[in-house]
Order: C-alpha cells, then sequence, then structure tokens
C-alpha cells in the first residue's frame, strides 16, 4: 500500500466580490485542478511549482487541514480531514513559516511537552531526542527559550519537534526558507540522513532547487493545480532538458568554433575556453570533442548536466507549446 | 474500534504539563508583571479613596461598611489580571496568522489545552498579582477578613470557577475571529463592558435592583462581583458560587460546539 495516494485530487475556494453597493457574487478559485500521485515507504519527493500553483493546498489536504473538494486521498491509510489527529499522530509536519514551539519557553519544555502531547514513551522519546540534538547540534541552545533562538536554530528545533512521535512520513512545507547557505547543508544533510538510515519518507516542497538536487530522488511537478511532470530527477533531466553543455579548454585562443549541432554558448579567456551546447540525441559528446580536436589542440573537457532550474523552466515552456512529454517512472 | 473515542483517558497525561507551562510562560516575562502590578496597586488607591469618599460619614451604603468596601476594591484589584479580564486573547492572533492550523492538527482537545495553560497562567497571577495588592489593602487600610473558616474553601471554588466563566468567554470571543476579519473589536467591547457589568468599577450592589435582575442573566458578575460577596459573605454563598457553575458549564460547552462549527470552516471552506 502506498504510504500516500491522491487521485483526482481538487479543491475549489469560494469567494464573494462585492458587485455594485450591495450585491455579492459568489465566484470559484480553483487551487488545485485535478492531481494525482502515489508515494511509496522510502520514498524522497520534491513537490515544485510556482506560487499560487497550489503546492500548500495539496499539503493541507494531505495532513487533514482541508477537505478536498474532489477526489481521493489516503494518508498511512487514512483519509486524513476525517482523522486529522490519528493522523497527526504518524506523521510529522513542518511548516517553514509557521511554528509548533512554545515561544515563551525554552526549546527543551517544547520537546517535553510533544512527548506528552504525543504520548511517546519516554525511553523512544529520549533515544530520538538525543540523536536529533547530536546529529543537528542543538546542545548549546536547548535551554534557551524559543523566541531567542536564531531562525536556524529555530528550525532545527521545528524539525526536531516534527520527529519525536517517530512518523513514518515527514512532510516539509518550504523548510530551507530564509536559511543562511550554512543552516540548509546541515538540515539537508540531516534529512538525507533520516531518509537514508531510518527510511523515513520525505516529501518537500521548496522553491530552492538545492533542497530537490540533494535530497529528492523523485520530482512531481505542479502548475495552475494540475501535475505537470511526474518522475525520477535524472529521467526529467534526459527527457526533458536534452541540451547538454561541454566546456573545452584549448591550448590556445581560437575564434568561437562553428561545428554542426552545437552552438556556442559563452566564450572565456579570448576563446581558450568554450562553451558548447548541443542536443545530446542527435549528437554525442564524444563526437563533438573529436570534432574540437579536430580544428583546435584540447587541454581538458568537462561535460554539465542541465541545472534543475533549467529543468524546470523547460517544463514550463514545454507545456506552453503544448509538447509535453509524458513521464512515466 | 477504539476504546476511548474521545481520547481523554488515553491522552489525560498532556494536560498537567501544559498547566505547568502555562504558569512557566508566564512565569517569563517579570518586567511585564511588575509594571500591571504596580499599575494594580496605583489603581487600587485611587478607588478606594472615592469608595470611602462616597461612604463618608455613613456606617454603610448598599451593605457596604469602610472595612467591606476596603477588601472590595483589593480584592477585585487582585482579580483583574487573575481573572484575566483583559488578556488572554492570542488564540484570535494564532487564527489571523493562521497558526491554528498547528494548533487544531495536533492529538489532543484544543479546549482542554487551552485551559489548562489558563489555569497555570491563573496559578502564576494567584501568586503575584492577587496576592500583593491584598497584603497592601490589609497592612494599609482596615480590611475585613472572612469571618467563617468556610467562607476560605467556598471562595477558593468561586475564584476558580471566576477563572473558567472569563475562560469560558474569552474562547468564544478568540474564536470568533474564525468568521470576523478582525475581532478586536470585539474584544475592545468586551474589555469596557466586563469592567462595568462585572462588578469592577462599582460595586454591582449600587445599580438599582432591575439592573441588577438583569445582570443576573449574564454571566459578568460571574467574573468578580459573585467571588468578591463570597469573600465578605454578604448572605449565603450558594446562590453566587451556583450562578457561577451554571455559567461555567454553558460557556465550556458553548466553546465546545463553536470550535466545532469553527473547524468545520477551516476544514470546508478554508478559513
Amino acid at each position: 500500500m502506498s504510504l500516500i495516494e491522491a487521485r483526482d485530487l481538487r479543491r475549489t475556494f469560494t469567494l464573494r466580490r462585492k458587485v455594485g453597493r450591495f450585491r455579492r457574487q459568489r465566484h470559484e478559485v480553483v487551487a488545485v485542478e485535478d492531481v494525482s500521485f502515489a508515494i511509496e515507504a522510502g520514498e524522497t519527493v520534491g513537490y515544485v511549482g510556482p506560487n499560487g500553483a497550489g503546492k500548500s493546498t495539496t499539503i493541507k489536504m494531505l495532513t487533514g487541514i482541508l477537505v478536498p473538494t474532489g477526489g481521493f486521498v489516503r494518508v498511512c491509510g487514512l483519509e486524513p480531514a476525517a482523522r486529522r489527529r490519528e493522523l497527526a499522530g504518524r506523521i510529522g509536519v513542518v511548516f517553514g513559516q509557521r511554528s509548533q514551539l512554545w515561544w515563551d519557553l525554552p526549546l527543551l519544555e517544547s520537546f517535553d511537552l510533544l512527548r506528552d502531547i504525543f504520548r511517546v514513551p519516554r525511553a523512544a522519546h529520549a533515544d530520538r531526542l538525543d540523536e536529533c540534538v547530536e546529529l543537528l547540534e542543538m546542545g548549546p541552545f536547548l535551554h534557551t527559550p524559543v523566541r531567542q533562538l536564531s531562525l536556524g536554530q529555530r528550525m532545527r528545533g521545528e524539525v526536531t519537534a516534527a520527529l519525536l512521535h517517530g512518523p513514518r512520513l515527514l512532510v516539509l512545507d518550504e523548510p530551507t526558507i530564509g536559511l543562511d547557505l550554512e543552516s540548509k547543508v546541515r538540515l539537508r544533510r540531516f534529512l538525507a540522513r533520516l531518509n537514508a538510515e531510518r527510511g523515513t519518507t520525505l516529501l518537500l516542497t521548496t522553491h530552492d532547487l538545492d533542497d530537490i538536487e540533494t535530497l529528492c530522488r523523485r520530482l512531481v511537478v505542479i502548475d495552475h493545480g494540475r501535475v505537470l511532470a511526474d518522475g525520477p530527477l535524472a529521467g526529467l533531466r534526459a527527457e526533458v532538458a536534452r541540451e547538454r553543455t561541454l566546456v573545452v579548454d584549448l591550448e590556445r585562443p581560437v575564434p568561437p568554433l562553428e561545428l554542426p549541432g552545437a552552438r556556442v554558448a559563452h566564450v572565456e579567456n579570448d576563446g581558450s575556453r568554450q562553451h558548447l551546447v548541443f542536443d545530446r540525441e542527435r549528437l554525442t559528446a564524444a563526437a563533438l570533442i573529436t570534432a574540437v580536436a579536430e580544428r583546435a589542440p584540447v587541454h581538458d573537457v568537462s561535460v554539465l548536466e542541465p541545472e534543475i532550474a533549467d529543468v524546470i523552466r523547460r517544463l514550463y515552456e514545454l507545456r506552453e507549446s503544448r509538447a509535453l512529454p509524458v513521464v512515466d517512472r | 474500534m477504539r476504546a476511548d473515542p474521545w481520547g481523554l483517558i488515553n491522552r489525560a497525561h498532556c494536560y498537567p504539563r501544559l498547566v505547568l507551562a502555562g504558569f512557566r510562560r508566564y512565569s517569563a516575562y517579570r518586567a511585564a508583571m511588575l509594571a500591571g502590578l504596580s499599575t494594580n496597586v496605583v489603581f487600587g488607591l485611587m478607588r478606594v479613596g472615592l469608595l470611602l469618599a462616597v461612604i463618608g460619614e455613613r456606617p454603610r451604603v448598599a451593605g457596604y461598611d469602610a472595612a467591606a468596601a476596603v477588601t472590595y476594591v483589593w480584592l477585585g484589584q487582585g482579580m483583574i489580571a487573575t481573572v484575566s479580564m483583559w488578556s488572554g486573547f492570542h488564540v484570535a492572533e494564532r487564527v489571523r496568522s493562521g497558526d491554528i492550523a498547528i494548533d487544531l492538527g495536533r492529538p489532543w482537545d484544543f479546549q482542554l489545552a487551552e485551559l489548562a495553560g489558563d489555569l497555570g497562567r491563573f496559578g502564576y497571577h494567584l501568586v503575584t498579582r492577587m496576592v500583593p495588592p491584598v497584603a497592601f489593602g490589609v497592612l494599609f487600610f482596615p480590611f475585613r477578613w472572612p469571618q467563617r473558616l468556610s467562607t476560605w474553601g467556598w471562595f477558593a471554588v468561586s475564584l476558580l470557577l471566576a477563572v473558567m466563566v472569563s475562560f469560558g468567554i474569552r474562547y468564544l470571543l478568540n474564536l470568533s475571529a474564525f468568521w470576523l476579519v478582525e475581532s478586536r473589536g470585539l474584544i475592545s467591547i468586551y474589555g469596557v463592558a466586563s469592567g462595568l457589568l462585572a462588578g469592577l468599577v462599582i460595586p454591582l450592589h449600587f445599580f438599582p435592583e432591575g439592573i441588577r435582575t438583569i445582570l443576573w442573566w449574564t454571566p459578568f458578575p460571574a467574573l468578580m462581583q459573585d467571588s468578591l460577596d463570597v469573600f465578605v459573605e454578604r448572605g449565603s454563598p450558594l446562590p453566587a458560587v451556583g450562578h457561577q457553575l451554571l455559567w461555567a458549564v454553558l460557556l465550556l460547552l458553548a466553546g465546545r460546539l463553536v470550535q466545532r462549527s469553527a473547524e468545520r470552516k477551516l476544514v470546508v471552506q478554508g478559513g
């Protein structure tokens, strides 16, 4: 059984707009049009899309905060909205922009409160807490009131708070928002380890594509309330962004190379380093390197994979041109 | 399938800790406590002066002699924060910010959790905001202590019920934020009205008979006047405590019903 199963999920909101002086007109806004996906235990899934695409609305339906207008959803075998409290004991949720800690109390007291609220046996609680404190280096500020913590420290506390009851699924809504680079790296490393060692399933929404690059093996891209693409990150890259960049370092500067099937995107050092963009379906890197070597002596080469941002941008372009490939897993 | 459908038996033990947490949360702000305390004492001095001037040479006014009037004022000043007349609206703030989704998503009874936190706050304010103004009154004015030992017991129960009634009203005002874009207006009106109608500004016994009868049908006297009457032994404690108990139960039940529809609104309409 899938840990998360969503079929034809739909959510609309009814807004009342003022028309004239007294009349009000109801009109419907579709936040999630038609979303289907299934997530198995142990997966790491990035749920991405632009603002207003329906990410948070989907997360709210998965965690039981919102009832779907239509469709089917099960999380850990439960219907989320109907059994929200029960579900809360099985999943962990981290909202990057909200806090589940007690603002005025030392961090450690929030953890103690959560132990009682979630009825976690003392020994299990102590084990999990010790592990989080060690890995997230929270020792120095465990006794500091939450309101005095830096954002990076608080987020470590938030993630710990979501894990103390030992959930099989951790849902993170923009967990790295506003964090500095070091804090992001630390958090990602921790989450990756959590998935690898404990098999905790991760579902995260983010605008930070490095999060996805380092954490997610699978990507679900959503736009205008629909799933645009769903598949392994590597596969998406291959399917959607077929262009690769070959960076060649030449023995001496030459004018921009003109080669069939490749174009020069960028030239450095007067022409001794050139960035050649090619379609890997039409031309292999090896053939291109041979072609370059015929024109000028090659010192070094490297092939750049497309950035995840390019993959997503390309997805949106393809949608515009209605040439979106169906990506299967 | 579940032997404990309300989750009350199984989850009962997070509430004592929440009481403790409520106590600790408030004790984090010592400067605010001292500022509030000194305000209570200063206003107490003004009120005592005013009330003693009203009584003047007469032996008693509306049943109050000088000692009973002094007791009424200082006990009342101590009850402002202890009963939490004008604060405790953080839930409305959480509704506005959307953080309420976290509160309602937890495997607990939210109303009970909030009540537990408020009882912790009550404990803290009992020590820091109630005892000092009363001690001040005892030291510098003629004070009327209860004549019967049983009065202390009744007063303890009455004070606890006053907190429950106050909590019940505040909980409903807090939940109003689910429907009103801005619940602060309603909360301000309550602040002004409660001071007058609960018997803080002047004793309700100074009001004409007709108004007192009408007020009896509202929860306002249960916030303060009932407890003050119990302490100065104004007739039997039973009607006052009964009045408080009735309102505490009604308000807490209303809170549950309103919360259920607030949750439905949040979950179905999306807040």
